[in-house]
């Protein structure tokens, strides 16, 4: 296999043109949110394809991630005889943070590889081009419907799983440490307060909007083939998981800053 | 030796009329450090077919998505049907895209739709056609590509061939005054290729539609610069010998970005180019 040697300028261009690639899909797909033509069938096709499709793996991530967090906080709780407590911190890990991220990287697993794969394929088989041919804007036609439904899938998905994920650690509660049920989710529910859910439910907002963006834009950035197609999948996943961590701290830290604690 | 009044007749019909529907000026693209075409210049007039032939990566493909504004020339002025695609958006494009069509050169349909949805694809967008209508124009494509029967098959049930042919009729079916094709033999058997070229003989002959034909096989672009589509029997006819270049035919050849021929089957014949002579041999 042959190595190509970048020179540091020209690793670096490739780098901004990269970004300034990215910016473009990202500016145009909201753009043509508020101009026609809009392609709601494409919209309700994807959302079912993003939201019912994911509906399984967020559930059961939800679920046992809810369940582990519950195992793991109840043997430091029950060491200071605060065991009373695990609603309370299950209910904010999952809601604040867990549920959101984790959701986040289940869908972008699932569907940012299935955007950048579907696009890529359609980019070498010439499918855009022919699509531009016959008339029709490929950002209106396939960006923009997925974007669109990813972010709206997402935050109900995000709800969810912060539900399932509750619940597992309910139920986990009730198994490991013979918490009261009734307590658990009054405990829950109690400690919720209006910026927990805020801050919880922007989350997805952004979360979506990076994974079908990213995944989008990989896949119409595909070249070189099925090699290619493979290549923009795994750098989707990839791109959108980091950038969905990095994201995730900085709005937890801006919503700190806002609403205190 | 004359020609019959009947054929003479017909080949008087056929004639382009002089008027530019496809006009490049100066050309020129590079993809990296590669300069594919460089500063070429040639003219399609309205009813001719123009065979563009090179040898692979000479930039044949790249002509017609320049055409289409589907690329942008580094320099050079590209004027489709009287607008110039080089200083129009994309959205402007659009709608002169109505006008031109392409084949390309896998066919690129899309493979998630049926023949009817991929033929019918341009009509279901643009939304201004009723539902019986856009049944009755896919039956009409579909009919001039004999493939009527495959309404509901989806592209990976067709051979190359069909997926070729439906291409066309994805093509023309909003009758445009501009068709581009895309090596729309290549990688097919001998019978299917001349199924291919006669409805490209047919949309020069019946429908009067400018062509710019991208083709490897030597013999399609002879076979279109002798033959004739004779309305009577419905079916590709040979020319009589001394009309053969009365068919509006003409051959454009390109080597290392630029174009070293452009002219018809008579001038190709008596060239003294020592490539094009080993080419065309």
């Amino acid at each position: 296999m042959d190595i190509e040697l970048v020179s540091p300028s020209d690793w670096a261009k490739h780098q901004i043109k990269a970004v300034q690639d990215y910016a473009v899909v990202g500016a145009r797909a909201i753009g043509n949110v508020f101009s026609g033509p809009r392609y709601f069938a494409d919209m309700m096709q994807q959302a079912d394809l993003i939201g019912v499709g994911s509906l399984p793996i967020v559930v059961l991530t939800g679920f046992f991630t809810g369940g582990a967090l519950a195992q793991n906080s109840g043997v430091t709780l029950q060491r200071f005889g605060s065991l009373n407590l695990i609603g309370q911190l299950v209910s904010l890990g999952m809601v604040r943070e867990l549920g959101p991220v984790i959701t986040g990287l289940m869908v972008a697993g699932r569907n940012a590889s299935g955007m950048a794969s579907e696009l890529g394929s359609m980019i070498v088989t010439e499918q855009i081009d022919a699509m531009r041919a016959l008339g029709t804007d490929p950002m209106k036609k396939l960006v923009t419907p997925r974007v669109v439904s990813t972010v709206f899938m997402l935050f109900f998905l995000t709800i969810i799983s912060d539900a399932f994920g509750i619940f597992g650690g309910g139920v986990a509660s009730a198994l490991f440490f013979g918490v009261n049920m009734h307590q658990y989710w009054s405990s829950a529910w109690q400690i919720l307060q209006s910026q927990d859910v805020i801050m919880g439910l922007l989350k997805p907002l952004f979360f979506g909007f990076i994974i079908s963006s990213i995944g989008c834009y990989y896949g119409m950035s595909a070249r070189g083939g099925t090699q290619g197609v493979g290549r923009a999948t795994t750098q989707a996943v990839v791109a959108s998981s980091i950038l969905i961590i990095t994201v995730d701290f900085f709005i937890t830290r801006v919503s700190m800053t806002i609403f205190g604690g | 030796m004359v020609a019959p009044p009947i054929i003479a007749e017909q080949i008087a019909e056929i004639k382009s009329d002089r008027v530019v529907t496809v006009d490049f000026e100066d050309v020129s693209i590079c993809f990296g450090e590669q300069q594919v075409l460089d500063r070429i210049s040639f003219r399609l007039e309205r009813g001719a077919t123009k065979a563009i032939l090179g040898v692979a990566g000479s930039g044949k493909s790249t002509i017609l998505k320049l055409a289409l504004g589907l690329m942008r020339p580094d320099s050079g002025r590209i004027v489709v049907l009287g607008e110039d695609v080089t200083a129009m958006t994309e959205d402007q494009l659009f709608e002169l895209r109505r006008r031109v069509g392409i084949v390309f050169q896998e066919s690129a349909l899309f493979d998630s739709l049926t023949v009817r949805d991929n033929v019918a694809f341009r009509l279901i967008e643009e939304g201004k056609t009723s539902e019986e209508e856009i049944e009755e124009r896919v039956r009409e494509a579909l009919s001039f590509v004999e493939l009527e029967h495959t309404m509901d098959l989806y592209p990976s049930e067709l051979s190359g061939g069909m997926r070729r042919r439906v291409a066309i009729a994805r093509t023309i079916i909003t009758h445009p005054e501009v068709l581009l094709y895309d090596s729309p033999t290549g990688g097919l058997d001998p019978v299917t290729s001349n199924t291919i070229i006669e409805m490209v003989v047919k949309q020069r002959d019946v429908y009067k539609v400018s062509s710019l034909l991208v083709t490897h096989r030597l013999q399609d672009a002879f076979t279109m610069a002798t033959h004739y589509f004779d309305r009577a029997e419905n079916k590709m006819k040979p020319l009589p010998p001394h009309a053969r270049t009365e068919v509006p035919f003409s051959f454009l050849i390109l080597r290392d970005g630029r174009v070293i021929f452009d002219g018809d089957l008579k001038e190709l014949r008596e060239t003294r180019d020592e490539y094009i002579r080993e080419y065309i041999s």
